[in-house]
């Protein structure tokens, strides 16, 4: 295993003649632009860079389920019900994808849930603000998934191939989930005094937490520069922002609704579109466990795992089962 | 945690259509090989595609040795006449 | 072959080979195209459908509470599909029932009383434990699949288009349950004692689901009369039990009259609900 040639190098000071070839060789995949596959070496700081960053991606989208899976019962016409049942699917289907891509790094599925529940593991902080109208399926589909996918897309080339190929198949998938938030806007917009101002209520509390959701500014990030060394990560967290919110400020004029960011403007002197100042310490305050449903989702997601344990113990002692009577 | 509730990893492989190879997909966990096979189904075929699928358990896969890749992969290499490009002399006939 | 056709060949063959998750939406009755072009039903197949509506609506409101709660995330992404699957019969139904009163399934669904209903008592009982949701989807799911099996043959063309697409996904919820029912049974003491929990509790509600009414003679041909169902049903049922370990128990028979709109307790809750929204907002689009 890769992990043990790091393991037993990190003993010597001086690094071994295998380790510089193997470290060469690792330089060399990522310098040609290929990909790293699970069994080649890498550096161990690489592997713990990535696995955090899967595994959280995959955290995020298993309790991004949880906004809107709250509006599912409730959802307004059949139709409707039926799409945010495939989307709050699919985001379960997404957070497999990235737990299967994050085993091949070498830390079990099983590993990766208790970090998540005991609190260690982090996941986007967007998902702790509260669902409370109908028109926040609509929010949430048009600016969190926008911002997912926009920071989603450039990872479909990152260097690790398990992850990448996650990326492709969710990014493809996910195509459907931003327009059907969009278009519930677009509905609620041309409809009654009603709707339309709940439309842009969910902007208003929407707007700024996904904005954030690029990540600290460039010059307090201090992870990102290796990122994109290592190609894992393609372009600076400003810079997807700024793209992203350019994207939206032209969308928002189709709906006949505004963003709440009265400094919004493209800049021709730099070619980038500059936003209001975001609230980053209520940003961090929401990270360390403070925002409104930090709480609820956690234990939701310990509920879930609790309710079901006597299941899977159970499917886990018929397969033993089975297999002692095969072999018998 | 108790080690006695964890369901082993399996990969999946889809064919896409008939006439293709089975490709490898991703993977997911299950407690055995029937419950694999379905969850596969409804976890990498949502959305039409498949029309067939295998599993099977990771840790029944044998790879080649990424570290031995050299005496592995290096003998194809060179050997051009086993592609038709080679062959120049009898380009422009036809059927050939 | 000539080569820019052989390139032509290869080139799809390249496209469809790269890709390991091609995606089609496939064809397949949609209730958009019952609504379109759909033949206006009588009265009576008219109420028909709504009871088989109304069932798959109740139930896959049900289902539609544990997504994000499942005891794994694969079985989130299953119970995911039957609960859409289920949806899709619902709208299907209600939208062919619709076009004899001039009304949508948005409509039947989401504007009619509680006693208005038809749903059975068993799609309305609690989800309860996971034990008790396997349990509700082996006795529904065998139903139904036996339902709809004959239902194909109807005079109805579009129930029998209905019935053909949906017989196809219930047997997939039967298997579903039948593998849990088996795995749950047999796991261990905990899981089986939960399932003959489970059993017990929903056993009151299965005579309602094979009691003929006079629609069912009204309708000869064309509904399918429930108690011919029910020898068939027995014996899966009893098939599935034993290979599981279980027993059918030895409780009473609820006098249950949802066909009649009489309902139980849980109903007002499950349309209080679902409805919510959608009434507080008359005549909005969504």
């Amino acid at each position: 295993m890769a992990a043990t040639t790091q393991n037993d190098s990190q003993l010597s000071a001086v690094p071994s003649y295998e380790q510089e070839q193997a470290q060469a060789r690792f330089d060399a995949i990522i310098g040609d632009d290929s990909r790293i596959e699970p069994r080649d070496w890498m550096p161990e700081p690489y592997r713990k860079t990535l696995t955090r960053q899967v595994s959280q991606h995959a955290h995020s989208e298993i309790i991004g389920m949880q906004p809107e899976a709250n509006w599912i019962t409730r959802a307004p016409s059949l139709k409707r019900k039926a799409i945010l049942i495939a989307k709050v699917q699919d985001e379960a289907g997404h957070g497999l994808y990235l737990y299967s891509a994050a085993e091949t790094l070498g830390t079990s599925r099983d590993e990766l849930n208790d970090q998540l529940l005991t609190g260690r593991a982090k996941y986007s902080s967007i998902f702790n603000y509260p669902a409370r109208t109908w028109a926040d399926m609509g929010a949430i589909g048009w600016l969190v998934d926008g911002a997912a996918i926009a920071n989603q897309v450039p990872l479909c080339r990152a260097s690790y191939g398990p992850y990448g190929r996650a990326m492709v198949r969710i990014c493809k998938e996910e195509s459907f989930h931003q327009r059907q938030g969009f278009e519930i806007l677009l509905s609620l917009s041309r409809g009654t005094e009603a709707q339309k101002k709940m439309a842009q209520d969910a902007i208003n509390r929407f707007y700024e937490p996904s904005l954030m959701m690029f990540g600290p500014p460039d010059d307090q990030s201090p992870n990102s520069k290796q990122s994109m060394a290592w190609k894992i990560k393609r372009f600076s967290n400003d810079d997807l922002r700024q793209r992203f919110v350019g994207m939206i400020a032209e969308q928002v004029k189709v709906l006949g609704l505004t963003l709440p960011d009265p400094e919004l403007r493209f800049d021709e002197e730099t070619g980038k579109w500059l936003h209001k100042d975001l609230n980053w310490d209520e940003f961090m305050a929401v990270i360390k466990g403070g925002g409104p449903m930090n709480s609820q989702r956690m234990e939701r997601r310990r509920a879930a795992h609790r309710e079901g344990a006597w299941v899977r113990e159970a499917a886990a002692a018929y397969a033993n089962k089975q297999a002692q009577s095969e072999v018998a | 945690m108790s080690e006695k509730n964890i369901w082993p990893l399996w990969e999946v492989f889809v064919r896409s259509s008939r006439g293709l190879s089975h490709v490898h997909a991703g993977s997911l966990h299950a407690p055995d090989a029937e419950m694999a096979v379905r969850n596969a189904r409804d976890l990498y075929t949502r959305r039409n595609e498949g029309v067939s699928l295998w599993v099977v358990k990771s840790e029944d896969i044998i790879s080649s040795d990424p570290d031995s890749k050299d005496q592995f992969f290096e003998s194809p290499k060179g050997k051009d006449y086993r592609h038709a490009t080679y062959y120049k002399a009898s380009e422009g006939v036809k059927h050939l | 072959m000539k080569s820019d056709e052989l390139d032509a060949t290869l080139d799809s063959f390249g496209d469809a080979l790269a890709s390991a998750t091609r995606v089609t939406p496939g064809n397949a009755l949609r209730p958009e195209d019952i609504a379109k072009d759909g033949v206006k039903p009588s009265e009576q197949i008219a109420q028909y459908a709504l009871r088989l509506g109304d069932d798959s609506l109740i139930l896959s409101q049900r289902m539609s509470h544990w997504v994000s709660r499942a005891p794994e995330l694969e079985e989130d992404v299953a119970l995911g599909n039957i609960t859409l699957d289920l949806l899709g019969h619902a709208r299907s139904f209600l939208t062919y029932a619709g076009l004899a009163w001039d009304k949508t399934e948005d409509d039947l669904a989401y504007f009619r009383e509680e006693e208005e209903f038809t749903s059975l008592h068993i799609v309305e009982q609690d989800n309860g434990h996971f034990g008790v949701t396997i349990i509700r989807m082996l006795l529904v799911a065998t139903y139904q699949h036996l339902l709809y099996t004959a239902l194909m043959e109807s005079a109805d063309e579009t129930l029998s288009a209905i019935a053909a697409k949906s017989v196809k996904e219930v047997d997939y919820h039967r298997d579903h349950a039948i593998q849990w029912t088996i795995r749950l049974g047999l796991g261990t003491e905990e899981s089986a004692e939960k399932m003959r929990h489970a059993l017990e509790i929903l056993w009151p509600y299965i005579d309602e689901m094979f009691t003929d009414e006079p629609l069912h003679d009204q309708l000869e041909g064309v509904a399918v009369r429930p108690s011919t169902l029910r020898a068939a049903w027995d014996q899966e049922i009893a098939g599935v039990l034993d290979e599981a370990g279980l027993e059918v128990p030895n409780v009473p028979q609820a006098m249950c009259k949802g066909r009649q709109g009489e309902h139980s307790e849980y109903m007002g809750y499950i349309l209080a609900e679902m409805q919510v929204l959608a009434r507080k907002h008359p005549g909005a689009t969504w």
